[in-house]
């Protein structure tokens, strides 16, 4: 089957979508690379190519992870199957 | 796939190997761009690397500014050289300073001989200096001739995922071979410089790095004027989906793979230490940290790139890959090496840099890249302050 989401490692919180889009309700596909597993989701949002989704429910203050590791906050609360991005996720630098 | 032991190169007078055989007209200053290109457009074959710095320049930002030069003017790439400046001592020192590699390099100074003298005699030395390296010849050179620097562009999520741990993977494969390597951007690895410090080959690599993030990173909070929203990530990056810096540091990080860095290079430093990965201090912007790289002596660059940054470097040849497929359509003249299928699964990392091997044993063995081929010759030189 096609793999609509790609996630690095299995302790993340979100994934990537690697097809052109995904839209709203669709199911989709998701492989983890760390260890070939693989795993489901419905989405909420439309979501481009490159962008991120949540694989759970988030809420303001969570520490989103990536590569298994810290890559900013929660600054607005997300559900699982939104789109994630600077509109609800900011760096904890500068 | 059996990595071959050698490529095609140009054995330079000081035992390093090209893989290009330019002739340069380096100006000395801003000043002397118009007479070094008048000499680049008289003589057929050679190439003029203006720039927009070299007068006034003190202390630390005038030393990088002297490395820069002579590091461009040593680089195996470049058979020969023509320097040009206003004055005669600081033309001189170039000069002087390239000649160290026993490669063929002639200084003029333009104060009380004007462009046009000035040109003229220099074209006649240019001129002499092309028609002897023309006859170069490439020859077999060992695989660890290769000193490959690194580089990530217009980055977006796809870099991180595929076209960055796809040269990560290129690094574990050919480090053994005994290539030099070199990977920097300094800004970019904010968010992962502890995981980067932990890759150092020693505690004295892991602190050096440590020191020289955080001195970067102190600048940038003395500087900012609120955050780096603006800047880092840019619009091009957030347009791909990368969020926060935290998230394009780990991604920039795949490109070394698993190796340990051996030493941290200040900015256009030649690295002492043989073969191995090395950090340099650099900019994040593309054009600044190839030209720091090249004046260290790197050969050939590797640039992976996710919405499609098209920079190119006068003498170091910049080997593009990505793994964005709507960038591979939209703008594949520009994309040296396609490795979007690591998305869609038709192709695994391995795979991926296999191919990313053969592509850059291929231009190092003379192919044109796709930046040569589209007249790509960024040449920006690194200032680190305000000049006198």
């Amino acid at each position: 089957m096609a793999t609509d989401i790609i996630i690095h490692d299995k302790k993340d919180n979100v994934g990537v979508v690697v097809i052109e889009k995904i839209t709203p309700k669709q199911d989709c596909a998701c492989w983890i690379m760390e260890d070939d597993s693989s795993t489901n989701i419905q989405s909420v949002d439309e979501i481009p190519l490159g962008h991120k989704i949540a694989m759970v429910d988030l809420k303001e203050g969570d520490t989103i992870l990536k590569y298994g590791h810290d890559i900013g906050k929660v600054v607005k609360s997300i559900k699982k199957g939104e789109h994630v991005h600077v509109h609800n996720v900011k760096t904890k630098k500068w | 796939m059996e990595i071959p032991k050698s490529f095609l190169g140009y054995k330079r007078e000081n035992g390093r190997a090209g893989t290009r055989n330019h002739v340069i007209i380096l100006p000395v200053d801003d000043i002397s761009n118009a007479c070094a290109e008048a000499v680049a457009n008289n003589i057929k074959g050679t190439i003029a690397l203006p720039h927009s710095y070299g007068r006034l320049q003190f202390g630390a930002d005038l030393e990088l500014h002297f490395r820069t030069m002579i590091g461009t003017g040593c680089n195996p790439n470049v058979a020969a050289v023509i320097v040009i400046g206003i004055e005669p001592k600081w033309t001189k020192k170039i000069v002087d300073g390239i000649a160290k590699t026993g490669k063929p390099v002639e200084g003029f100074h333009i104060e009380r001989t004007g462009d046009i003298g000035t040109t003229m005699k220099a074209s006649k030395k240019a001129q002499e200096f092309v028609m002897w390296a023309s006859e170069k010849q490439r020859e077999e050179c060992p695989l660890s001739d290769l000193w490959i620097s690194v580089k990530c562009g217009e980055s977006d999520t796809t870099s991180g995922l595929a076209a960055n741990p796809t040269v990560g993977n290129l690094m574990d494969k050919l480090e053994p071979l005994g290539v030099h390597l070199c990977f920097g951007e300094t800004s970019e690895l904010t968010g992962a410089e502890q995981v980067c410090a932990t890759r150092g080959a020693t505690k004295e690599a892991s602190e050096k790095f440590m020191k020289t993030w955080s001195s970067y990173n102190d600048f940038i909070l003395k500087e900012a004027t609120d955050d780096l929203s603006e800047s880092q990530p840019t619009a091009g990056n957030i347009a791909g989906g990368l969020t926060t810096i935290e998230e394009k540091a780990f991604g920039n990080f795949q490109k070394i793979g698993n190796c340990k860095f051996i030493d941290v290079l200040e900015p256009a430093e030649e690295p002492t230490k043989g073969k191995g990965l090395y950090f340099m201090d650099t900019s994040s912007a593309a054009a600044e940290c190839v030209t720091l790289q090249a004046a260290a002596g790197f050969n050939i660059h590797l640039f992976p790139t996710g919405q499609g940054n098209i920079v190119g470097n006068p003498i170091e040849p910049v080997v593009k890959l990505t793994a964005n497929p709507l960038t591979v359509k939209g703008m594949g003249e520009h994309i040296d090496c396609d490795v979007s299928k690591i998305l869609s699964r038709e192709m695994n990392l391995s795979e991926a840099g296999d191919e990313l091997i053969k592509t850059t044993l291929r231009v190092a063995n003379g192919r044109l890249t796709c930046a040569e081929a589209l007249g790509h010759k960024e040449f920006v030189m690194t200032k680190l302050y305000r000049s006198a």
